[in-house]
């Protein structure tokens, strides 16, 4: 009974909800309301992760990539092609699909360490043409993000943002949780344990990869292009290693495959370095020795490791 | 968020134009020179600049292999063990210690930092899934950079050259003196690791660990040790690699990110697990580079490369020398 | 009516001839074992017919069509399933999933509908759980369904293997040493299992060390050494052939035999 409940998706979707409206009731200012908003987002782009590398067990050391595009989308153009940004959120999610297909179909055959070198060398180079374009991207220092109307109204303030931020991660956690439960999240978890009985059972095992690196891609990229519209400024930093590396270690620290563990995982790891800012300092080195901590310690994630426990103390 | 500057790019197109600017001073000298010797002696300047580098390459490739071989993981904090050996150096000498015992500490610890490594988060980790060891070692390369930019600072660092600046002509090109303690040290330490894994036991107890773990300790061998051995062999190696070319390339507390990522790049392309194919392949990475940088755009150097490395992947999956597998079920 | 057709089948690892020239057919209903010492290129036959290697001679044919170098996926959209011998499990899913995702192939939906959850999705959902379920009464573990496989003992997802490979509802089911590793109690009920899918009219090819089983549910056994073939027939026929005998107890084990046949 309780097993069931912590597992569908209702409730997760509810817990998640709760958990978003409450957040402004308790936030004593607007700076928590930013770095709440801040998790949503990169809860976002995570749970792209999660469903390439939980559900899939595909590893991508390069998600910042898709990050940076779509971050990118809604900054070039409404300033450099004048386009609607609204449209342009949409191209960009749009665009990250398409180069995800593009990068994704050969590399998807690479396995375990190959394949993570490689989604890492994608990202190096989305970041290093980020960077190096200066003409059209406003290079290392990156460029303004145009505010957005939709309809005539002005999308702006960190409460607005907050809940946009908020809604999108609800959508995302929502198609995540359907996918798990369907047909294709079926075959995505199959091809993760054994990807030759999946083959064996007529899985399509390249084609499912790839589906999956697609929509994870997407999913940075909305993540990214919504990152850029709130912060109203983008840097190259945005597709930079480190924020890859923090993605895989939100997936893997929250709990691989776990809607909710993501959205821990997404938190912990955004609202740790604000809290950190008196340490500033030594803020890299905690990080690091954080994720090594976390990954000796606690290999299942936190969520996964709290259901247990829980269940273990019912029975 | 921690930020990685975007800079460690920057360095590596600094670092080529860098060499570049000091030949440039060599090639006023050849004056009676046509068309068809000034194409070859840019050529040969390419060939120069991208041994150099590729060198470095390798030793950081042959490192990757040796931790590879001994325990199947690959260590991303393989690059930051270079970092280790020229800021130690540098920060040594500046503290008004000599060259050579500046270097010899600088290498000790970053041996130590590798068995340490393997101490406190590989050897407690064991089993682990690939993807679990990434992050560990990511995590520990993170926290590396960390602690060496409290350690240290953040600036940039050079180190004089060994032997001199004066650029050597050679057919129309010019090649740094320090050039030659790259090749020649990398040529050094690749001899010795060689003398040390065939004619001493303890080499062939690692030998014989990376051929079959199980069928080692049978044999009575202490494979935690020859793991140990491994990762402090391969810090060692990186250190000196970095004191090496940290003359020419400069230094900073996060250089160690692009260096593991051509050295793990070269490992890869040289087939894993393979010392001859790690030499060979970051040799191929560093002289790749020098002619995307040379012929194409300096600016995606580090893009033409992995584009390369993507290209030997999809084709040759098992790498140059790699044998390939074929799975069981 | 033969269903799979082999025909000069080979391939090579590092120059040795793994599968060397091996032919054979198998008609529907039927139960042809391939039997032979360890290494004799059992499992490599197994793994050539279902498309994991590419042959480097030869021809597969299934329900008459030429599929030698379809990949693995395709074969078994042509009614081709198989097992493992090392359990080929999906660990993290629960023992139903692990059917459901075996009538994968059967279910209409598409990438878009599941990310909605279009009422589709859940009507087929419904559906392949039903069949699921049956499969799993059908080979004796549906008390196990919602258990994650991981934690299930090796003999149940032995079983386990099975049910996911009928789901695919297969023309052709090769089965890699199905009764290894289990009990007596097991191997029977395996063996009653067995039986009960080529009645269905299927066509099973087995590979097994077990002789017992072999020779009791077989209607008729390869034998391969040295990725040859040494002998072909109805059990009984196999089982007194003297190069049979030679090749499974050696020159000495084979004039002993001799000697006690009288």
């Amino acid at each position: 009974m309780l097993k069931t409940l912590l597992s569908s998706r209702l409730a997760v979707l509810l817990l998640l909800a709760v958990v978003i409206a409450l957040v402004p009731v308790l936030a004593p200012s607007s700076f928590y309301l930013r770095v709440a908003a801040l998790v949503w987002v990169f809860a976002l782009a995570a749970l792209g992760l999660t469903i390439l590398m939980g559900y899939a067990g595909q590893v991508s050391l390069g998600h910042a990539g898709f990050l940076g595009i779509g971050a990118y989308a809604v900054a070039i153009g409404p300033a450099r092609l004048g386009l609607d940004p609204l449209l342009s959120l949409v191209l960009g999610a749009v665009l990250c699909g398409l180069v995800a297909y593009v990068v994704g179909k050969p590399i998807l055959r690479l396995k375990g360490y190959y394949l993570a070198i490689a989604t890492l060398g994608f990202g190096l180079i989305v970041a290093l043409v980020l960077t190096s374009e200066g003409a059209i991207t406003g290079g290392p220092d990156g460029m303004q993000v145009p505010r957005m109307t939709v309809l005539g109204w002005r999308v702006s303030g960190i409460q607005t943002w907050y809940w946009i931020t908020g809604g999108a991660l609800l959508i995302g956690a929502l198609l995540a949780l359907n996918i798990q439960a369907s047909p294709s999240g079926r075959a995505f978890r199959a091809l993760h344990d054994s990807e030759i009985a999946a083959a064996g059972v007529g899985v399509d095992v390249a084609s499912k990869k790839l589906a999956a690196f697609v929509i994870s891609g997407v999913y940075a990229g909305v993540a990214g292009s919504l990152l850029a519209l709130m912060n109203g400024f983008i840097t190259p930093e945005a597709a930079g290693f480190m924020h890859s590396i923090e993605l895989v270690a939100m997936v893997i620290i929250g709990g691989l495959g776990s809607v909710v563990g993501t959205v821990v995982g997404a938190a912990f790891l955004v609202v740790l370095p604000q809290a950190l800012t008196m340490l500033h300092e030594y803020e890299q080195a905690v990080l690091g020795l954080l994720i090594m901590a976390f990954m000796i310690l606690l290999p299942a994630g936190i969520v996964p490791s709290l259901r247990r426990l829980v269940l273990e103390r019912v029975r | 968020m921690a930020g990685l500057v975007p800079a460690i790019h920057v360095l590596f197109g600094d670092e080529v134009e860098h060499v570049d600017a000091r030949h440039k001073a060599g090639h006023d000298d050849v004056r009676v020179c046509g068309a068809g010797c000034k194409v070859m002696a840019e050529f040969l300047q390419l060939v120069f600049s991208g041994l150099t580098v590729g060198a470095v390459y390798a030793l950081v490739a042959l490192g990757f292999t040796l931790v590879y071989n001994a325990s199947d993981v690959i260590n991303f904090a393989q690059g930051d063990f270079v970092m280790i050996g020229g800021m130690g150096t540098v920060f040594l000498m500046a503290a008004g210690v000599a060259l050579p015992f500046a270097v010899l500490i600088a290498v000790v610890a970053a041996v130590l930092v590798g068995l340490l490594l393997h101490r406190l988060a590989i050897e407690p980790a064991r089993g682990a899934s690939p993807v679990a060891l990434i992050m560990i070692t990511i995590g520990a390369s993170i926290f590396i950079k960390g602690v060496a930019q409290i350690v240290f600072d953040k600036q940039f660092h050079s180190l004089p050259a060994f032997s001199g600046t004066d650029p050597i002509a050679i057919g129309g090109a010019t090649i740094l003196p320090q050039s030659f303690w790259v090749i020649g040290g990398m040529l050094a330490l690749v001899f010795g690791l060689w003398l040390f894994l065939e004619r001493t036991l303890i080499g062939k107890a690692v030998l014989a660990t990376a051929a079959n773990r199980l069928a080692a300790r049978l044999v009575g061998i202490n494979v935690t040790v020859v793991l140990a051995l491994a990762f402090g062999l391969s810090a060692a190696i990186g250190a000196v690699g970095g004191v090496l070319v940290t003359p020419i390339t400069l230094t900073r507390y996060d250089v160690g990110t692009l260096f593991a990522l051509k050295g793990f790049a070269a490992a890869m392309v040289g087939g894993m697990g393979n010392p001859i194919g790690a030499v060979v392949g970051g040799l191929l990475i560093g002289l790749m580079e020098a002619f995307g940088a040379g012929y194409l755009s300096s600016t995606y150097k580090d893009a033409v490369a992995f584009v390369a490395i993507l290209v030997v992947l999809l084709v040759m999956p098992q790498g140059l020398f790699g044998r390939r597998s074929v799975e069981r079920v | 009516m033969t269903i799979l057709a082999v025909e000069d089948l080979g391939i090579t690892f590092g120059g040795l001839r793994a599968v060397d020239g091996v032919s054979f057919q198998v008609s529907l209903g039927e139960v042809f074992s391939i039997i032979g010492p360890n290494g004799a290129g059992k499992t490599t036959l197994f793994n050539l017919v279902t498309g994991i290697y590419r042959p480097g001679r030869g021809t597969i044919r299934l329900a008459g069509e030429d599929v030698t170098h379809l990949a693995p996926h395709l074969l078994v959209r042509r009614g081709m399933a198989r097992t493992f011998q090392n359990l080929q499990i999906f660990f993290r899913m629960t023992a139903v999933e692990n059917v459901m995702v075996g009538h994968h192939l059967s279910e209409r939906t598409s990438l878009l509908a599941d990310m909605l959850a279009w009422p589709t999705v859940a009507r087929q959902n419904r559906r392949t759980r039903t069949r699921a379920m049956e499969l799993l009464e059908r080979v004796g573990l549906a008390h196990h369904a919602e258990t994650v496989a991981g934690e299930l003992p090796y003999g149940v997802l032995k079983r386990l293997e099975i049910a996911r490979a009928l789901a695919v509802d297969p023309k052709v089911l090769l089965l890699d040493e199905p009764a290894a590793g289990c009990n007596a109690v097991e191997t029977e009920a395996i063996d009653r299992l067995i039986v009960r899918i080529a009645e269905s009219g299927v066509a099973v090819v087995l590979i097994e060390h077990d002789m017992k089983l072999v020779m009791k549910i077989s209607d008729r056994v390869l034998v391969l050494a040295h990725g040859r073939r040494l002998a072909e027939g109805p059990p009984r026929e196999v089982r007194n052939d003297p190069a049979v005998i030679a090749a499974y107890l050696g020159e000495h084990g084979a004039r002993e035999a001799d000697r006690a046949h009288g």
